[in-house]
């Protein structure tokens, strides 16, 4: 660690940490970041760039970093790519490694393409490889991809985990540099809930870099240790360092992604290596500082070119020199700040070449004061050095404005300075106006969109006393606006307080400039100055086009360093304001997050809620196979000694048809609808007549949408005069019950009614088949469960098993049925006692897929299956439900429509293969014709379509146009491998008379 | 009087996540006048005021809507209370439904109840705007439950049955960094 400062910065030099980069083995010291240790060592080149593999360095030492994106390992699923460098907190034993270069850095195979360079300008993409169309798929862009791109991505599944939590606020403070720690303070004080977050290890922003400044009479640094205390020590208030905001989302809901692992050697395993935290906060203070602008000059990017305000924070916070022969270009006063920290630092100033004409600023003086080598009037031509910055070649402007070469200065480091962009993002994000600040010289925050304010750096307030006093006004003026009472408060501080303003764009250089080398404008998409032009020249004048032909900006750092200097070249060719040429939108997130935080704990097992019915473990015991049923998991059939799926179902389905079998069918939606007005409630919402059933009766009821189709069935009973027990599909459930609830509240407020879901109260076991009766009698207790007693579609309370019973007489298999309810806690007991009890009559438990098997040979139809949405209960065979003298329905108008009562629907009909072992596939088009060329007209599809062991043969159900008037005919299945001649039947293919149902 | 052959789901209990025991539970919906003649015959004043609950002896009263409440009493109860309730209402249009077995309850205590829960809770449960006696519905993560917080550190939450082994499996997985 050659470039250590003697002493200093915020680094613990008793705790030397070490870490590997591209196989070296490198020492640091705790407090590092990746970027300062990789410094120290004397190791600017860390990376290959994304076009034309030029080798770069580390620019900046914060956020905004373009070039030192680094792949950081800590095992083959732990392999995070496109870290900045300059973010990535040292811990012992970290392996990192540049990105984009093969075989080696120093060697890089791809840095060819940079001879090719002239060959391949801004557009040379759309323009090449666009023709032929075909050929971009299979020739040009695969090897474009692999040449190009950023880090790999790890392909093992993500071990760590990731939290989540909301968080309310009074006040949110994003950034703990000076001006949002003033802030926090003032609001904290005020009594308000406060929020302070910040990216950073450590919160202090600027101040961490400052060398000897002082804030109301204290070292700037024991002024910060005793602000963090007082913050820390209030219960109110929550610090959230290694926090990005990234993202800013309406009423003032904002994302942060704290970082909580990735900076420790050996993370607990049960700690969450991320937290994304929902803020909602009643008001936002953005404290988020400015970033510098690099200049643009022939050769700005090679390593050991840098930002002056990054030498100065390597150097006093990070105790790193960035190198030891320093030249300064100033296009800003800030330059000199650095250049003076940095002499003090230990480094050689060569040169301090302003672009300027002149300046007197303090930071100018006093650098001038300690005898460091100023002139002005400079501009930059060239930088020499292959990996690294060797020398610099200066140029001086005339009053003409032409340029002549001056002076060559050979040095180990540049320091740019083009003045500061201070960081609206978030304010942009949050949909706020930006305005041009003509006496700063960028965009600053305007009108809010949110209730939200900018202060300090951001907003173009600089000079520590006037950001702390910034940052306190808005603190309290936050905490004001949430209620509480603050005044702010102004602060005295002294420090160098340079002008932290500049002039973007890029530097004057010759006509015709030898030899011809490349300005960057956007370091990490490798946009030059040439592109830029090049652009114009095409005739793009909008800043939203060049951005997009040029890719300027559109890089993962969304053109930090630079956005303006592009706007600002933009508007000198085309002889505009800068505010004029516009302003490209600034988007979440304000640099990237992980998938994992936006997971958090949505995955695997946990992703969704998984419903489980009584019998579930029961039926996962005895091997059953499930399906996913809405977030239900049902059990789709029992397999029995290495049955398969159809010959399960077979069994099943002839148990139920010969003996009895017994299904879960907990799942179905319940409603409990109660009331004096229960009756008419119902009479508007279903199509059916509910007046004329009698309590201790259930119906078979339809649903349908105010535009006349069919939108939920079910069964319905009759408890008592004022009381019924609706029942829903499966997943119609939730709709159905919002959709009563949105008539009761705003269309029949007249009526005396209310619902309750009873969905989870009642476990339903359903007992179907000749021997269904035989099984209960054996556990009902006070229910005659004869057929006079309890006939089809009767209902009865008794108690089964000594727990209540509400039982049911239906059937959704066609053989004599029941269902039997009773209060879920017993569901599980009552299901192995049914189970026990059918053991004499070789009772089966069935799944899903008997249960539709033996629906479908009654020709029962399952909304959604085959129902689509447009049908008609016509269309579906079920126009018998209608009460017909009823005044009004749901869906009664609608049922009126010509398209509705027009001839030609397609309507529910039976289909019998003329082979009976060919199973139909459900969704196959429908046609009249077999065997002619495409395309040609279908006349409806098949909808349930199954093998029938009962009937020893296949049958299906479809839609069809005409269907009942068509049966007896044979119309064809339009299939890959030939068409499929089928008759149309009707869809009841098992006892048509229903007989079986009566017993 | 607890029932040997319910058998709700089976949830390990932690000492700030314990399965609450059963209880007899009504949805009760009606106007004013239903309101206070349930509150005499139940014994406890039904709120009135939106998502607060009330409670006397072992019974509660939780508003849910403006002519919703959920009404919580021991599990032996449930024959008189329904009793009571049905004779006191019987001239007054309401509706009473048993909804014991719907759902089931857990309460989460101990000092880190309120980060626990703001893990999947998107309300803001600080004391000062969810103080102790307060309850509403509202989701935890993806699963929607009635939350209401009984003390200072305690609250209660009543989630529908299939919904509880996912609610509970969330609470343990943010649980599991506080106890690294």
């Amino acid at each position: 660690m050659t470039l250590r400062t003697a002493k200093g910065g915020r680094i613990d030099r008793t705790r030397a940490i070490s870490f590997t980069f591209d196989g070296q083995r490198c020492q640091g010291f705790a407090g590092d970041t990746l970027a300062s240790a990789l410094l120290a060592n004397g190791v600017h080149l860390v990376n290959r760039s994304f076009k034309y593999h030029r080798p770069r360095g580390i620019v900046s030492a914060g956020a905004e970093e373009p070039n030192a994106l680094v792949t950081v390992i800590r095992d083959a699923a732990r392999h995070t790519p496109n870290l900045r460098a300059t973010q990535v907190e040292l811990y012992d034993g970290l392996v990192a490694e540049s990105q984009h270069r093969w075989p080696s850095l120093k060697f890089d195979v791809g840095a060819v393409t940079s001879l090719l360079s002239p060959f391949i300008p801004a557009g040379f993409y759309n323009k090449t490889f666009m023709w032929p169309r075909s050929a971009w798929k299979a020739l040009y862009e695969p090897p474009i991809r692999k040449a190009a791109g950023l880090g790999i991505a790890p392909k093992l599944p993500d071990p760590d985990r990731y939290a989540q939590q909301f968080v309310h606020c009074d006040v949110l403070v994003v950034g703990a540099g000076p001006a949002g720690l003033a802030a926090a303070l003032e609001a904290a004080a005020a009594g308000a809930r406060v929020i302070l977050c910040d990216e950073q290890q450590e919160l202090g922003g600027s101040l961490l870099a400052e060398r000897d400044a002082s804030v109301e009479g204290q070292p700037v640094a024991t002024w910060l240790e005793s602000a963090v205390k007082t913050l820390g020590a209030n219960p109110r208030v929550r610090l959230l360092p290694r926090t990005t905001a990234f993202g800013y989302f309406p009423h003032n809901h904002i994302g942060l992604c704290e970082r909580i692992t990735d900076h420790l050697a050996s993370p607990g395993s049960q700690q969450p290596r991320e937290r994304m935290w929902q803020v909602r906060a009643r008001e936002v203070v953005l404290t988020t500082g400015a970033i510098e602008r690099p200049l643009i000059f022939p050769g700005n990017d090679r390593p050991g070119v840098m930002l002056a305000g990054a030498g100065r924070t390597y150097a006093n916070r990070y105790g790193t020199k960035v190198g030891e022969r320093a030249v300064i270009v100033a296009g800003s006063d800030a330059a000199y700040a650095a250049a003076l920290d940095l002499a003090a630092a230990g480094v050689t100033i060569v040169a301090i070449a302003d672009v300027r004409t002149g300046n007197d600023g303090p930071a100018a003086s006093a650098a001038r004061a300690a005898g460091l080598p100023i002139s002005t009037g400079n501009t930059v031509l060239g930088t020499t050095g292959k990996l690294h910055v060797s020398g610099i070649r200066l140029g001086r402007v005339a009053s003409d404005g032409t340029v002549v070469p001056s002076v060559t200065h050979a040095c180990d480091v540049v320091l740019m300075s083009g003045g500061y962009t201070p960081s609206v993002h978030l304010h942009s994000q949050s949909r706020g106006k930006l305005a041009w600040d003509d006496a700063f010289g960028g965009f600053v925050p305007a009108a809010a969109a949110e209730r939200t304010r900018s202060a300090g750096n951001c907003r173009g307030v600089s000079g520590l006393a006037a950001t702390l006093g910034d940052g306190a006004a808005a603190g309290a003026a936050a905490a004001t606006a949430a209620g509480f009472a603050a005044t702010g408060r102004t602060y005295a501080a002294q420090t160098l307080d340079a002008d932290i303003r500049g002039t973007p764009g890029a530097l004057a250089q010759p006509a015709t400039p030898v030899p011809p080398a490349k300005a960057f404008v956007d370091f990490q998409n490798d946009v030059t100055t040439r592109d830029i032009a090049l652009a114009q020249r095409e005739g793009f004048e909008s800043i939203e086009h060049i951005k997009r032909y040029t890719t300027t900006g559109m890089a993962t750092d969304q053109g930090k360093t630079s956005g303006l200097n592009a706007l600002a070249m933009v508007a000198a060719s085309s002889d505009r304001r800068i505010p004029d040429v516009g302003l490209t939108t600034y988007r979440m997130p304000y640099t990237p997050v992980t998938f994992g935080s936006f997971a958090g704990v949505a995955r695997g097992d946990q992703f969704d809620p998984v419903r489980k019915t009584p019998s579930h473990e029961w039926a996962v015991a005895r091997g059953g196979v499930f399906e996913d049923v809405g977030l239900w998991k049902r059990t789709r059939f029992f397999p029995v000694g290495g049955e398969n799926m159809h010959a399960a179902v077979d069994r099943e389905c002839l148990a139920v048809r010969n003996s009895v079998g017994m299904f879960d069918a907990s799942t179905l939606g319940k409603i409990e609808v109660v009331g004096k007005d229960a009756a008419e409630f119902l009479n508007r919402f279903y199509v059916n007549n509910w007046s004329s059933l009698a309590p201790g009766r259930a119906r078979y009821g339809i649903l349908l949408r105010d535009d006349g189709f069919v939108y939920d069935d079910g069964v319905i009973g009759r408890l008592a005069a004022d009381r019924f027990h609706v029942t829903t599909t499966t997943g119609g459930a939730a709709r159905v019950f919002g959709m009563m609830e949105d008539y009761l509240q705003t269309e029949w407020t007249d009526l005396s009614v209310w619902i309750t879901s009873t969905t989870e109260q009642w476990a339903v076991v359903a007992v179907q088949g000749p021997k269904a009766r035989d099984v209960l009698a054996k556990l009902v207790t006070g229910i005659d469960l004869s057929p006079a007693a309890l006939p089809h579609m009767a209902i009865a309370n008794g108690e089964i098993c000594g727990v209540p019973l509400m039982l049911f007489r239906v059937s959704f298999s066609g053989e004599l049925g029941f269902e039997v309810n009773v209060p879920a806690d017993y569901g599980t007991m009552v299901w192995e006692a049914i189970h026990a009890a059918g053991q004499e009559f070789g009772i089966t438990p069935y799944g899903t897929e008997a249960m539709h098997v033996l629906r479908a040979e009654k020709g029962y139809i399952i909304v959604g299956q085959d129902t689509d949405g447009t049908m008609t209960p016509d269309d579906a065979g079920v126009a018998w439900a209608i009460g017909k003298t009823k005044p009004d329905f749901i869906g009664k108008r609608g049922l009126t429509r010509p398209a509705l009562t027009a001839p030609g629907r397609k309507q529910l009909v039976g289909l019998e293969t003329i082979d009976p072992k060919v199973v139909l596939e459900e969704g196959a088009q429908v046609v009249d014709a077999p065997n002619r060329p495409i395309p040609f007209p279908m006349i409806g599809y098949v909808t349930s379509s199954y093998r029938s062991a009962a009937l020893g043969r296949s049958i299906a159900m479809a839609a069809v146009a005409n269907g009942r008037a068509r049966m007896g005919e044979t119309i064809w299945v339009a299939m890959p491998g030939g068409d499929i001649p089928v008759k149309v039947v009707s869809p009841v293919f098992y006892d048509p008379q229903g007989a079986r149902i009566n017993v | 009087m607890s029932d040997p052959k319910r058998q709700p789901p089976r949830i390990e209990s932690r000492a700030w996540l314990a399965p609450l025991p059963a209880a007899t539970r009504f949805i009760f919906r009606g106007g004013a006048a239903a309101a206070q003649a349930a509150s005499r015959a139940f014994g406890v004043e039904l709120p009135a005021t939106a998502c607060r609950a009330n409670v006397a002896g072992a019974r509660a009263a939780l508003w849910l809507g403006p002519d919703e409440q959920l009404l919580i009493a021991p599990e032996g109860d449930a024959t008189a209370a329904r009793a009571a309730l049905a004779a006191a209402l019987e001239s007054i249009p309401h509706s009473i439904v048993d909804i014991s077995h719907r759902q089931v309850a857990f309460e989460v205590k101990g000092p880190d109840a309120e980060w626990l829960l703001q893990a999947g809770c998107p309300l803001d449960l600080d004391a000062s705007q969810f103080p102790v006696g307060m309850c509403t519905r509202t989701v935890y993560l993806k699963a929607e439950i009635t939350l209401w917080r009984t003390g200072a550190d305690t609250f209660r939450l009543e989630i529908w049955r299939s919904f509880a082994e996912y609610v509970v499996g969330m609470l343990e997985e943010s649980a599991l960094e506080l106890t690294a």
